[in-house]
């Protein structure tokens, strides 16, 4: 089903601000800790409070993450970048200016993948580092917000957070693809060890520059800002709300206000922060407390090898092992399921079934117990024992389920000992099938003979009775053979 | 034992009889504090003095420090952060105002021993030439007491003058330094940009200002420039010294070549600042030295470059004073009430004009006019510098144009006190040093002779210094107060 705007003639423009807490251990221009949590205003100094004769110094691992980002993202690393002041006044901005960068940014152009069925491409403007603002809390207002709040109390512990800010061009043509887009970026930046990305917590925010214009048309209408999407659903929510208000307004005669606008996702509507005639002069100019940042091409290189496998070719490798799509996107994502799974397979030599039982089994079990792939009792190791007694006929799907739940229960039993002791080794020969088959079908003759009479489908009842009668043993397959042989013989 | 006569007291010679057990530093702290008992009311050049702080640090020295300089008292620019201790930048925006840690050079200064006798007065956020512009009210030139002592860190220039320490450290942004030390007398420093530390220093102008010493003589001015410079993990900019510096001897200038900027002296030089610039220039070639005429074509837009430059970093540098978190606030029904009631309030006049200039330098559609214009000339005035000094060992200029001008003269005229720095500023948007050392008296005031040089010549300047200080061989004590403890 197309998109109102889509079936009245108009297609979406989209592009994303995101910004990314870089999870260094200490903050991007002082030696206080960059943790998140803890009592307001205690991981503070001069530096964050902005007292005078406070100076900045460039935290080195971040300026070191900033760029393995850039490189992750496919952005072009300058050899020379430098920080800027960014002038605004506000109490969550202690300096009144803001540590950030202008006109030479850590990581220039890029263009990022978004690989798979109906994939894109989305070209990255910059990505840039500066230092987080403080926390606002507006008292009394309601859920924190400023409108009806008495007074407003500062956090600074989160001022000087190193942030990167990715900014891409309106490359984007759905709520649906920002969401997706975000997703995979999300999961690059998380696999490289740059952050956690966690949008609850704020670790990752994302802005959406919104328009519409008619299909066919080159020229892009005016565009307007949505903050506040902390969560990937409502992101794609508020896209598409704006998207709706937009039609609304062109549809009823009107014209687009160039606005920055916040979405109140329990509402589902947006409202007006600021106009174009409030914007900020922000009177950027080289920040003279630091020295500029000089990379190397050695440095690069160097940086470049280091990088794991990104989301984007781990999906590709993936579908090209015959995973499908669906799947190679969910391990794409998730670095832990898909590092565990390379584990798996690389013992079992079975990519496939590797995955069939990460993605069912395993994946259910983390999901029940909220574990994360590192964390389960069923390490790579205990799987791929498992996965080996089926794949070898060993036990059938039915037993090899039961010994899954064992290996979770008791983190010292071992797949085959499970087999043995529980007594679940596959009944296969077909002696001993042939016995279990001449008692079942003594058992129902009425069934024979529908059988017989052309009610193939009784064969089910057959087989499930065989089955109960090995006590869930039986290989199924073979079962079925060798009954429809005696049956049709 | 008889007071200890501190009038004239190199602290060179303060360490000497420290070390020979002459005294102890309580006791010469205690004849500090006596002298600034007795002058201070009048010269108003200290903002804040503890005595009994300054007696403990002073025993403490008696007790552990017993080498170099421990025990020698100093006075710092209350622009410098003092953990503990009032720091105003000579503003009401900062008033009591006590800093969570000591700047780099105060730290510095503690580490060598040093005992601070106190805070001394400044322009307001060191903007301005006369220390007039102090919120706390002016100094006074202890030269004479109706004429300023130069700014901005004229607080720290009288304290020496005055004999109400035996040396200090100041600030230069654009002649800070330089001027005072002329105006009172003394031997100044502006040191190559990124080899003295500026954490703790109240900004002003990041990219023009370096902490220097003020003296009495170019050894002390050496054995202090010891003390403070060198690299710090606190200042990103701060790269240290090249090389150690060297305590200078007075000897001959053979074989140096001196570069004399003519044209820049062709007008707005009083005839008695000319008449001993000439004087020292004699006195070069007497002691060996060659002048070679030297071009500085873009010096003379150095004033324009430096009025967007300086008060563009100062407007970003000074919104920090916001009344959010510490100094003044003037409670408004809503927070912009707030900023622009505490700001009207906690800023003089002279801030108020370098913030509005700033701002304005870089607003949007102004930006590339005039900060970016600006920049441009900056860097023209460095190729200046360099191509000449391609050919010299140093170059010569008065310090000021005129000696000490009475107080209130220019108050009225900001044009007129911005360019009493003419002839210094210049040196800052280079990032070079210059060394200002006495240059005799005009009509009873003391005049300053500017010795510039390419980046991280400060031994070869001194070494300079030390000769001409010699051949001239000024009196830095004022004859109102020579004789002895008064």
């Amino acid at each position: 089903m197309s998109a109102p705007w889509q079936k009245n003639g108009y297609e979406a423009v989209i592009g994303l601000e995101i910004h990314v807490q870089l999870a260094t251990n200490s903050k991007l221009f002082c030696s206080c800790a960059n943790q998140f949590g803890d009592e307001p205003n205690t991981n503070v100094c001069m530096v964050c409070l902005a007292h005078p004769g406070a100076m900045p110094v460039a935290n080195a691992e971040a300026i070191r993450q900033a760029t393995r980002v850039g490189v992750a993202l496919g952005c072009r690393i300058p050899e020379t970048s430098e920080f800027s002041r960014k002038q605004y006044f506000y109490p969550d901005s202690p300096k009144a200016y803001q540590i950030s960068q202008y006109d030479q940014p850590m990581c220039a152009e890029g263009l990022f993948r978004v690989p798979g069925e109906g994939g894109f491409d989305v070209r990255l403007t910059r990505a840039h580092l500066e230092e987080d603002a403080a926390k606002m809390i507006h008292a009394g207002g309601e859920g924190g917000r400023i409108s009806g709040s008495a007074g407003s109390i500062v956090d600074f512990n989160r001022v000087g957070t190193p942030l990167l800010e990715i900014v891409s061009e309106p490359d984007i043509r759905s709520p649906e693809d920002a969401r997706r887009f975000l997703t995979l970026l999300r999961a690059t930046v998380v696999a490289i060890g740059a952050s956690d990305c966690d949008m609850e917590k704020g670790s990752l925010r994302a802005d959406a520059n919104v328009s519409i214009r008619p299909i066919g048309s080159t020229e892009y209408g005016t565009k307007t800002e949505l903050k506040n999407m902390n969560s990937f659903r409502f992101l794609e929510r508020g896209i598409e709300a704006e998207l709706e208000r937009q039609l609304e307004v062109v549809l009823g005669g009107g014209s687009i206000e160039q606005e920055t606008l916040h979405f109140d996702p329990v509402a589902g509507t947006l409202s007006s922060l600021r106009s174009k005639e409030q914007a900020h002069d922000y009177r950027y100019f080289p920040e003279p407390d630091l020295l500029p940042v000089h990379q190397t091409e050695a440095g690069l290189v160097e940086l470049g090898s280091d990088l794991p496998e990104l989301p984007a070719a781990r999906f590709d490798r993936l579908v090209a092992a015959g995973l499908t799509e669906p799947t190679a996107l969910a391990l794409a994502v998730d670095a832990d399921l898909a590092r565990y799974l390379d584990a798996v397979a690389t013992d079992t030599g079975d990519l496939k079934t590797s995955a069939n039982w990460t993605m069912g089994e395993f994946s259910a079990h983390l999901n029940g117990a909220g574990l994360s792939a590192n964390q389960s009792p069923v390490t790579p190791e205990r799987l791929a024992a498992l996965i080996a007694l089926v794949v070898d006929g060993t036990i059938n799907q039915t037993a090899a389920k039961e010994v899954f739940g064992v290996l979770v229960e008791d983190p010292q039993a071992t797949a085959a000992g499970v087999v043995v002791d529980r007594n679940l080794a596959q009944v296969g020969g077909d002696d001993a099938l042939g016995e279990i088959i001449d008692a079942v079908l003594a058992a129902h003759p009425e069934e024979v003979e529908a059988f017989k009479g052309g009610r193939e489908q009784v064969i089910g009842f057959l087989v499930g009775q065989c089955m109960k009668q090995s006590g869930g043993r039986a290989d199924a397959k073979a079962l079925q053979g060798l009954l429809r042989a005696r049956l049709n013989g | 034992m008889a007071a200890i006569d501190v009038i004239g007291l190199t602290a060179e010679r303060a360490a000497a009889m420290l070390r020979a057990g002459e005294c102890s530093s309580e006791e010469l702290a205690g004849a500090y504090l006596e002298r600034i008992e007795a002058f201070d009311p009048a010269l108003h050049a200290y903002l804040h003095v503890d005595p009994e702080l300054t007696l403990a640090a002073a025993r403490t020295q008696d007790q552990s420090g017993n080498v170099g300089l421990a025990g020698v008292p100093i006075a710092y620019k209350d622009l410098l952060s003092t953990k503990g201790v009032p720091t105003t930048a000579g503003s009401k925006i900062l008033e009591g105002f006590i800093p969570l840690e000591d700047a780099d050079v105060v730290a510095r200064g503690n580490a060598a021993g040093l005992v601070s006798l106190g805070k001394t007065n400044l322009d307001e956020f060191a903007m301005g030439s006369s220390t007039e512009h102090s919120a706390y009210g002016p100094t006074r030139n202890p030269w004479d007491q109706t004429r300023v002592p130069g700014g901005s860190s004229g607080g720290s220039a009288a304290v020496v003058a005055a004999g109400l320490a035996p040396w200090s450290l100041g600030t230069d942004t654009g002649g800070s330094i330089r001027q005072p030390a002329a105006f009172c007398g003394l031997v100044g420093l502006m040191p190559t940009y990124g080899t003295v530390s500026r954490f703790g220093v109240v900004a002003f102008a990041c990219s023009l200002e370096q902490v220097g010493p003020m003296t009495l003589t170019v050894r002390d001015c050496a054995l202090l420039q010891q003390v403070i410079a060198g690299g710090s993990e606190r200042d990103a900019t701060c790269v240290g010294l090249r090389e150690p510096i060297v305590l200078p001897e007075p000897g001959r200038l053979d074989g140096v070549r001196f570069g004399v900027p003519w044209a820049e002296l062709e007008d707005g030089v009083d005839p008695g600042i000319r008449e001993r610039f000439d004087a020292s220039l004699k006195l070069a070639t007497e002691l060996g030295a060659e002048l070679v005429d030297v071009e500085l074509p873009y010096a003379r837009h150095g004033l324009a470059a430096y009025y967007v430059i300086a008060p563009a970093e100062a407007s970003a540098n000074l919104s920090r004073f916001d009344g959010v978190r510490y100094g003044l606030r003037v409670d408004g029904p809503d927070l912009r009430s707030m900023y622009e009631a505490t700001r009207s309030a906690g800023f003089g006049p002279e801030v108020k004009r370098r913030i509005m200039i700033g701002t304005y330098a870089l607003s949007a559609g102004y930006h590339d006019a005039y900060y970016v214009q600006a920049q441009r000339v900056r860097t023209l005035i460095r190729r200046d510098f360099d191509a000449a000094f391609l050919g010299v060992d140093a170059i010569l200029l008065p310090t000021a144009p005129t000696t000490a001008f009475p107080m209130g003269a220019r108050m009225d005229d900001p044009l007129a006190m911005y360019a009493n720095d003419i002839f210094t500023l210049p040196v800052n948007l280079a990032g070079i040093p210059a060394l200002s050392i006495p240059n005799g008296l005009v009509e009873g005031l003391p005049s300053g002779l500017q010795i510039i040089g390419a980046a991280h010549t400060e031994n070869t300047l001194l070494r300079f210094g030390a000769a001409f200080e010699q051949a001239i061989g000024f009196d830095p004590v004022p004859p109102t107060l020579r004789g002895g403890a008064a």
